[in-house]
């Protein structure tokens, strides 16, 4: 069965740190900077790029859509 | 290990009829995700240049800086009245509404239930946050049963103050109503389903059969004082009950 690899980019710019990604992501590839971004929030990261299948449930439920996702098949 | 985020292995990005201004709602408000699914839709379908939105007044009042279409906007509660009008004079473009339960169940009860009455082709989207969320919290005909708000600080009494107003079930009973559904936000499975059933609603207008209503349950974590996960916990408990999630009418059928 092909199986496939996701990367996302999070905008941590724009991001509010409202954390709604985190538990959308069933793999918990989703964790949370304790640094700010310009706007003062703790903006969100990928934790754990190596899990991620590029689902896009974390960027669908982003109110302000900041994560874009990327997916390709593996060999 | 290389990156993968080239161009062709892209799924998901900003909508494209999105604006580059930033949402002004707060973080995790259900708002900013219902925008951008009607904007993925309209862009779907191809109606961009057919879309014209009206904008409600509450915290989506800035709605038109946001979605990249034609808008106009209304004043409190007359958003159903302005659409009637732009759909009756232009009855090939998409138009909707874009309203909070405050805008859309209290001071502009009259025009909602009108306009669904006379079956207007149009489609409205309600969002239902239990308060009103722009002016500080006050309570809506749709706050819960012992809910707090800044204008039922001991909880809504349902004996002196009425309980909620669930007029989606309401407006289904008309024969104007063709489409009416309940949704949410706030998991990736809800996003689908609104997506779906915002699709439906576009089609059945450009079909011309008439008005579809579409609640979105969602939070208002700063009005209700939350952090936004733990809003959206507490609508599933507290609102979803009051609220359930689901068609209530299909193809002008009622289903529940
Ligand atoms: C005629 C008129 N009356 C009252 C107001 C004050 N006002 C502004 S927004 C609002 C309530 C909005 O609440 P809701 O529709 O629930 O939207 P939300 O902000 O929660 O998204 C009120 C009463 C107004 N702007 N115009
Ligand atoms: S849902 Fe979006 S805005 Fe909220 S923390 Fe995640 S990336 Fe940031
Ligand atoms: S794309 Fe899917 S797997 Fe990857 S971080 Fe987002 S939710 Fe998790
Ligand atoms: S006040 Fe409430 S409805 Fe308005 S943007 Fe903030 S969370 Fe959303």
């Amino acid at each position: 069965m092909a199986k496939f690899k996701g990367e996302i980019i999070i905008d941590v710019e724009k991001c509010k740190g409202c954390q709604v990604c985190a538990p959308a992501c069933s793999f918990g590839c989703i964790g949370f900077s304790p640094k700010v971004n310009a706007k003062g929030y703790n903006y969100a990261v990928l934790e754990k790029p190596d899990a991620c299948i590029g689902c896009a449930n974390c960027a669908i439920v982003c109110p302000d859509a900041v994560i874009t996702v990327y997916k390709a098949k593996v060999e | 290990m290389s990156s993968i985020a080239k161009k062709e292995n892209l799924v998901y990005q900003k909508p494209a009829l999105r604006t580059e201004k930033p949402y002004h709602y707060c973080p995790g408000c259900g708002h900013g995700v219902v925008h951008n699914v009607i904007l993925e839709v309209l862009e779907e379908m191809g109606l961009q240049d057919k879309a014209i939105g009206i904008a409600p007044v509450g915290c989506a009042v800035l709605a038109y800086d946001y979605l990249n279409i034609d808008m106009q906007q209304a004043a409190h509660g007359r958003a159903p009245a302005l659409a009637s009008a732009v759909s009756r004079m232009m009855p090939d473009k998409a138009v909707f509404t874009y309203q909070g339960d405050g805008d859309l169940a209290a001071i502009g009860t009259a025009e909602t239930i009108h306009a669904c009455n006379r079956g207007e082709n149009i489609v409205i989207f309600f969002v239902n946050n239990g308060i009103y969320g722009m002016t500080g919290g006050q309570m809506a005909p749709t706050t819960l049963p012992g809910m707090t708000s800044s204008t039922s600080p001991h909880g809504r009494d349902v004996k002196t103050m009425g309980g909620p107003m669930k007029i989606t079930e309401m407006v289904a009973q008309l024969d104007g109503v063709y489409m009416c559904t309940r949704q949410s936000v706030h998991t990736p499975g809800n996003v689908r389903k609104l997506k779906k059933a915002i699709r439906q609603a576009f089609e059945n207008q450009q079909n011309h059969k008439g008005l579809s209503f579409i609640e979105i349950v969602s939070n208002c974590n700063s009005g209700w004082k939350m952090t936004p996960l733990a809003s959206n916990k507490w609508m599933e408990e507290n609102m979803f009950p009051v609220y359930p999630l689901g068609d209530i009418k299909v193809d002008g059928k009622l289903v529940k």
